[in-house]
């Protein structure tokens, strides 16, 4: 089992392949990893309640162990705010981010 | 580069200056490493290496009215300045840009602090860092 | 007929550049060197609409960007100026944003409407 930190900063809107990252966050909970969801930047639209075809909805349901957490910046920065922000997403930071990352053997990847 | 024991991540990164938020969210990671005492390895490469260029200057807006000092607007190489300072001693920031990237931009005059290098550098710094973090571009 | 139709889709561009965003800029640009322009924000750019954007508190290494961008002012700016700003209807509910949180001056237009906004300007700028 490992710790892994996927970082989705791409969107399902302008990019079609966000797909497969959500799918391999939820393949690697399934397969008993411990998985972070950080989203960031125009990620994080994917993170406002009321979406359609929502990722994150379909990444909870798939996999309820992945924590997913949103960068606190970009969601005010998008006006993603008080109760915009989607159920079973934490809203965090880039602090929080370097805490995670900085661990020996945890596998972070950046899409 | 760290010594035994201490923290650091690498980060490689690739994406020119005002093009995307990816410049933006990495240059904050490595703030926030540097604060919390994390050193913080760079790999500039392709455009990324325009970042830390010297000439990068100000200007005024036209579109609202404002002027240089109102604008007060930091350049991408100022930010990184910065974090040379926070990163001067212990926590440690190094910085290489790419060298034959600079060569190909014509982007060999930065600021002081990063130095050139390549790829090897890169290889270096993740088999020496706490944790690497590849940021391609898109 | 109105003569350009600036269209933007990529939004967010990191934040930290005077002209961000950059085709927002250049369109208030060209109005006020007299062009006759509107705008059309898709895609993703359907977000710069969206009232009680802040993109304050942005500090690296010490060094503050005092003056942060505040795209929803810029577009009220763009209409206040004069340059009709459209957004794509289907793109805002995409993303679960409503009506109420819209910021005042843009005009709602549906993707069935889009050819004949294109066929309405004698130029479209596709960004």
């Amino acid at each position: 089992m490992a710790d892994y930190v996927l970082i989705e900063s791409r969107d399902p809107f302008e990019y079609s392949d966000t797909g497969y990252f959500y799918e391999v966050a939820a393949d690697l909970s399934k397969a008993g990893n411990n998985v972070t969801f950080f989203l960031v930047q125009n990620g994080v639209l994917t993170a406002r309640k009321g979406i359609s075809n929502s990722a994150v909805d379909k990444l909870q349901k798939a996999a309820p162990n992945v924590k997913v957490l949103a960068d606190e910046f970009s969601l005010r920065e998008r006006a993603i705010i008080g109760g915009k922000l989607a159920s079973g997403v934490a809203s965090s930071d880039v602090d929080e981010l370097v805490d995670l990352l900085a661990v020996s053997g945890v596998k972070a990847i950046w899409h | 580069m760290t010594t035994s024991g201490e923290k650091s991540i690498t980060i490689a990164l690739m994406d020119p200056p005002y093009e995307s938020g990816t410049t933006t969210t990495a240059l904050r990671i490595m703030d926030a490493a540097l604060r919390k005492g994390i050193s913080v390895n760079v790999f500039a490469y392709e455009g990324a290496v325009n970042l830390t260029m010297r000439g990068q200057a100000p200007h005024p807006n036209p579109v609202k009215g404002t002027s240089i000092e109102e604008q007060d607007h930091p350049s991408t190489a100022k930010f990184i300045a910065g974090l040379f300072t926070l990163g001067a001693d212990s926590p440690k920031l190094e910085w290489v840009n790419c060298g034959l990237c600079v060569d190909e931009r014509g982007a060999g005059e930065c600021i002081d602090g990063p130095r050139r290098g390549g790829p090897g550098d890169l290889f270096k710094f993740s088999q020496e860092s706490t944790n690497t973090l590849i940021i391609g571009t898109r | 007929m109105p003569g350009i139709l600036s269209i933007v889709e990529r939004a967010y561009h990191g934040t930290i550049e005077e002209q961000d965003d950059t085709i927002l800029w250049l369109s208030h640009m060209i109005k006020n060197a007299g062009g006759d322009v509107s705008v059309l924000l898709r895609s993703n750019a359907v977000n710069y609409a969206v009232k009680g954007q802040d993109a304050s508190g942005l500090s690296i290494g010490g060094v503050a960007l005092g003056i942060p961008p505040t795209l929803d002012n810029d577009v009220v700016a763009l209409s206040t100026a004069g340059v009709t700003v459209y957004v794509v209807e289907e793109d805002l509910s995409d993303r679960g944003i409503g009506n109420d949180e819209l910021c005042d001056g843009v005009t709602k237009v549906k993707r069935s409407g889009l050819a004949k906004l294109f066929d309405d300007h004698d130029a479209v700028w596709h960004w």
